[in-house]
C-alpha cells in the first residue's frame, strides 16, 4: 500500500482481514492523511477523529505500518515490484495498491483573490484548522468578523486555472464551515458565492436548506471576479450576482477561499515510477470508467481513494474496499480478474 | 498587505527585456496630451544612458486604437504592424520598443496569434508583399518603454538629483501607479509583475524611493477605455470609472498618480477638473488635485530636467505641489514660456479646481 490516508488503511484493514501479508509505506510521521486536519465532517458533523479511530482499528496490529517512508524507486523482478525506501529498505510486493490521495489547489495561483497577499483572505483548511485547534475564529488584527464570505470551486470548474473538474467535496463543505461559524458567532453574517451547489449526497440538501432557514445564511449565485484589500484591512468583493442580473460589490471581514483537490506530488511521483497512466484532468486513468475502476494499466498495481478523482471520505472508504476486493481476486488468480471491457475512447 | 506574498508573485512574472539597440515606435496622441515625456524617454535613453534608440521618420500608426474600437479590422491591423517590424528589419533592428500600451498589446496579440497560426503570419507577409514589396524578421524583443525605464531604474536613480521623498521631512511620497489595461491584463507573462499585481510601475516607484499606495479600485479602468470614450454617448461611464478610482484613492491621500499608458494620465488628469465642475469635489489636499505623471516625467524629474521641458505645463492638475515636496526648484513664470520665450498664453482658471 502507498500512501496511509483513508484509502490506504481501509483498503489494508480488508486485506489483512483477508490473512494477506500488507505493508502500508506513509511518508508523513501518521496514519491518516488529510483526514487528520479535519475537525467535523459533512453532513452529520461527526469528528474526523472518530472515523480516524474506526480506520486504526482494522490497521493496529493486523498491518506492518511503516511511516515516515518515502519511496524513491519502485521496479518489477518477475513478478514481484521491488519498493526501494530513502532510508535503504528494500520492500517486496506481489501487487501494489497506489493511495496517494490528492493535495489542495495552491489558492495564490488565483491571483486576482489576493491569498498570501490580502491579510484576511483563508482558505477552508486554514479555517478547519482553526475548528481543529479551538482557537477563537478571528481576522488577522484579532476580531470576530462581523462579516465573512465563502467563495466555491477556488481551483475547481475554472479554465483559467486549468481546472475544469468538480472537487466535490467544496459545495457542502462551505455550508458545514458555515454553520459551525454560525454556531460559534450566531451575529456573524455570512455570504457564500456559487456557481451552482451541488448537493448530490444523501442529507446534504438538508444542510444547505437548514443553513438558509435555521441559520440564515446568505447564498449568492456569481462568481467572485476579484478581491481587494480596504483601508481597514477588509476585503473588497465583486461579483455579479447572476438570479437579480447585476453587479455586486460588498466588503467582508474574512474572506475563506474554498480550495479544491488537485493531483498530489505523490501521485506525480509514484506514477512515474510505476509507468502508471494520467487522464485529461491528471489524476490517475482507470482501466475504466464504469467498471475497472480500481484496476491501473500496469498488471498488479491498482487504485483506491482521491488519487483517481475528486472523492468524499464516504466514497474513499467505499472505493478502498472494492480495491481489497479486487487485489485479492487478483492474487488469488481469479476468472473474475480477467475479466474485460471493450475500451471506449 | 503583505509584501512578501506580492514578491513571491513578482518572481513568476519577470521577462526579457533588452538593453541596448532599440527601435522606437511612437504613440499616436502622447505628443498631443502629455508632448515632453516621448522626448524625454528618448533624452534619458540616449544622452544619460548611452544608448542606441532609432526612431524611422515613416513608421505609422499600428492601429490599436482603430482595432479595439472595431473600426479597423485584425488583418489590416496585422499588416500595418508587419510594415512596422519591415522597416525595422531594413534599419537593422531586432528590438521593438512601442511608447504607447496599447501598440505593445497588439504588437503582443499578433506575436501571439503568429506563433500559434504560422498560416495567418504567412498569410499577412503575403499581404504586406503584394502592397509594398517588404518582408520583414519578427522583433527579437518587444518590450514597452515602460519596460525599459524599470530596466534601467537602478541607473537613473543613481544619476538622479532628486528622489520621491518630501525633501524637508524625509517623508517618502505616496504614489498611486496604474498600469494601462492593454500592458498585461490580456497576456500576463508579458508584463513585468503579471497582471494582477504589476511591479513595472511599483519597481521605479521604490527605486526613486517613494511608497506605493494599494486602494481597492486600483485594478479598475482609469475611464478611457476607446469605447467608454470614443462613442459620446458613454463618456459619462468614462467619467464614472475616473470617479469610482478617486473615491477609492482619496482615503490614502496619495501625493501623485503614476501612469504607463496614453489615456490613463489623460483621462485621470483632466476628469479631475470635469469632477470638480460637475460635483465641486477635488481629491489632493487644499482644493487641489492629485498629480498626474507619466512615467518618462518622473524619471525627468529625478534627473532634475526642467519640469517645464517636460511639458508638466500641459497638466490640468498643477505638478507644482509634488515639484514643492520633492524639493525641485522651478521658475513659475516661466511656466507659459515657450523655448524662445515666448508666451504660449495663459489657460483659462477652473471654478473649483486650484491650479
Amino acid at each position: 500500500m502507498i500512501g496511509g490516508g483513508i484509502a490506504g488503511m481501509e483498503s489494508s484493514a480488508h486485506l489483512a482481514a483477508m490473512d494477506y501479508e500488507v505493508t502500508l509505506l506513509e511518508k508523513d510521521s501518521r496514519l491518516g492523511g488529510k483526514l487528520l486536519k479535519w475537525e467535523r465532517l459533512f453532513p452529520t458533523m461527526r469528528l474526523g477523529s472518530e472515523v480516524l479511530a474506526f480506520l486504526n482499528q482494522g490497521v493496529e496490529k493486523h498491518v506492518a505500518v511503516h511511516c515516515n517512508t518515502e519511496i524513491t524507486e519502485i521496479h518489477r523482478k518477475a513478478a514481484a515490484f521491488h519498493i526501494h525506501t530513502a532510508t535503504g529498505r528494500t520492500y517486496e510486493a506481489d501487487a501494489v495498491l497506489v493511495t496517494t490521495g490528492y493535495d489542495l489547489f495552491d489558492a495564490r495561483k488565483k491571483e486576482e483573490y489576493g491569498y498570501g497577499i490580502y491579510e484576511n483572505v483563508i482558505t477552508s483548511a486554514e479555517l478547519e484548522a482553526m475548528f481543529a485547534e479551538g482557537k477563537p475564529l478571528h481576522t488577522a488584527d484579532g476580531r470576530i468578523p462581523k462579516r465573512m464570505g465563502f467563495i466555491h470551486c477556488v481551483g475547481s470548474r475554472d479554465e483559467k486555472v486549468g481546472n475544469v473538474y468538480c472537487s466535490k467535496v467544496c459545495c457542502v463543505t462551505a455550508v458545514k464551515q458555515a454553520i459551525e461559524v454560525k454556531e460559534k458567532h450566531p451575529e456573524t453574517d455570512i455570504y457564500c458565492f456559487y456557481m451552482d451547489l451541488r448537493m448530490y449526497g444523501m442529507h446534504f440538501e438538508a444542510m444547505y436548506k437548514q443553513a438558509q432557514e435555521k441559520y440564515g445564511i446568505n447564498f449568492i449565485r456569481g462568481r467572485l471576479s476579484e478581491a481587494c484589500e480596504n483601508i481597514d484591512h477588509s476585503v473588497l468583493l465583486k461579483a455579479e450576482d447572476t438570479l437579480s442580473g447585476r453587479p455586486l460589490k460588498m466588503s467582508v471581514d474574512l474572506l475563506v477561499l474554498m480550495v479544491g483537490f488537485i493531483p498530489s506530488e505523490g501521485t506525480k511521483a509514484v506514477g512515474k515510477m510505476l509507468g502508471l497512466e494520467f487522464g485529461v484532468n491528471r489524476f490517475f486513468k482507470t482501466c475504466d470508467q464504469h467498471t475497472l475502476t480500481n484496476v491501473s494499466n500496469v498488471p498488479g498495481v491498482f487504485f483506491a481513494g482521491a488519487c483517481t478523482a475528486p472523492k468524499t471520505i464516504t466514497n474513499s472508504i467505499t472505493d478502498a474496499r472494492a480495491a481489497a476486493a479486487t487485489i485479492a481476486t487478483y492474487l488469488e488468480g481469479k476468472a473474475i480478474s480477467a475479466r474485460t471491457i471493450e475500451n471506449q475512447k | 498587505m503583505k509584501k512578501e506574498g506580492k514578491e513571491q508573485l513578482w518572481k513568476d512574472y519577470q521577462k526579457e527585456i533588452a538593453d541596448d539597440r532599440y527601435f522606437y515606435v511612437r504613440s499616436c496622441v502622447r505628443q498631443n496630451f502629455f508632448p515632453g515625456s516621448e522626448t524625454a524617454f528618448l533624452k534619458i535613453l540616449q544622452e544619460e544612458l548611452g544608448k542606441d534608440v532609432y526612431e524611422h521618420p515613416c513608421h505609422t500608426t499600428c492601429t490599436g486604437i482603430g482595432y479595439h474600437a472595431d473600426v479597423v479590422p485584425f488583418d489590416t491591423a496585422m499588416t500595418v504592424v508587419a510594415r512596422q517590424f519591415a522597416i525595422m528589419t531594413e534599419s537593422g533592428y531586432h528590438n521593438l520598443v512601442p511608447s504607447c500600451i496599447t501598440s505593445f498589446g497588439l504588437y503582443t496579440e499578433i506575436l501571439e496569434t503568429w506563433k500559434h497560426f504560422p498560416e495567418v503570419e504567412a498569410r499577412v507577409r503575403e499581404y504586406l508583399y503584394k502592397a509594398t514589396k517588404r518582408d520583414f524578421r519578427v522583433p527579437e524583443n518587444l518590450a514597452h518603454a515602460s519596460d525599459v525605464i524599470y530596466k534601467f531604474r537602478s541607473e537613473i536613480a543613481a544619476k538622479g538629483k532628486f528622489r520621491l521623498v518630501h525633501h524637508e521631512t524625509g517623508r517618502p511620497l505616496k504614489v498611486v501607479e496604474h498600469i494601462g489595461c492593454h500592458y498585461a491584463k490580456m497576456f500576463p507573462d508579458k508584463g513585468v509583475g503579471g497582471a494582477e499585481y504589476p511591479y513595472v510601475l511599483t519597481g521605479m516607484i521604490e527605486e526613486w524611493g517613494g511608497e506605493v499606495v494599494d486602494y481597492p479600485e486600483r485594478r479598475h479602468c482609469c475611464g478611457f477605455g476607446f469605447r467608454q470614450y470614443l462613442v459620446q454617448a458613454n463618456r459619462g461611464y468614462s467619467m464614472s470609472c475616473s470617479h469610482k478610482k478617486f473615491e477609492s484613492m482619496e482615503p490614502y491621500a496619495p501625493d501623485l498618480i503614476l501612469t504607463n499608458c496614453p489615456g490613463c494620465p489623460m483621462f485621470l488628469d483632466r476628469w479631475q477638473y470635469a469632477i470638480s465642475e460637475m460635483e465641486g469635489k477635488t481629491y489632493g489636499g487644499d482644493g487641489q488635485g492629485i498629480p498626474v505623471f507619466t512615467y518618462e516625467e518622473l524619471a525627468g524629474l529625478v534627473l532634475g530636467y526642467n519640469p517645464w521641458d517636460l511639458g508638466l505645463q500641459m497638466h490640468q492638475v498643477a505638478c507644482e505641489p509634488v515639484l514643492d515636496k520633492m524639493g525641485i526648484p522651478y521658475d513659475a513664470a516661466a511656466k507659459y514660456l515657450d523655448k524662445h520665450g515666448h508666451s504660449l498664453g495663459q489657460p483659462l482658471q477652473p471654478q473649483k479646481l486650484k491650479v
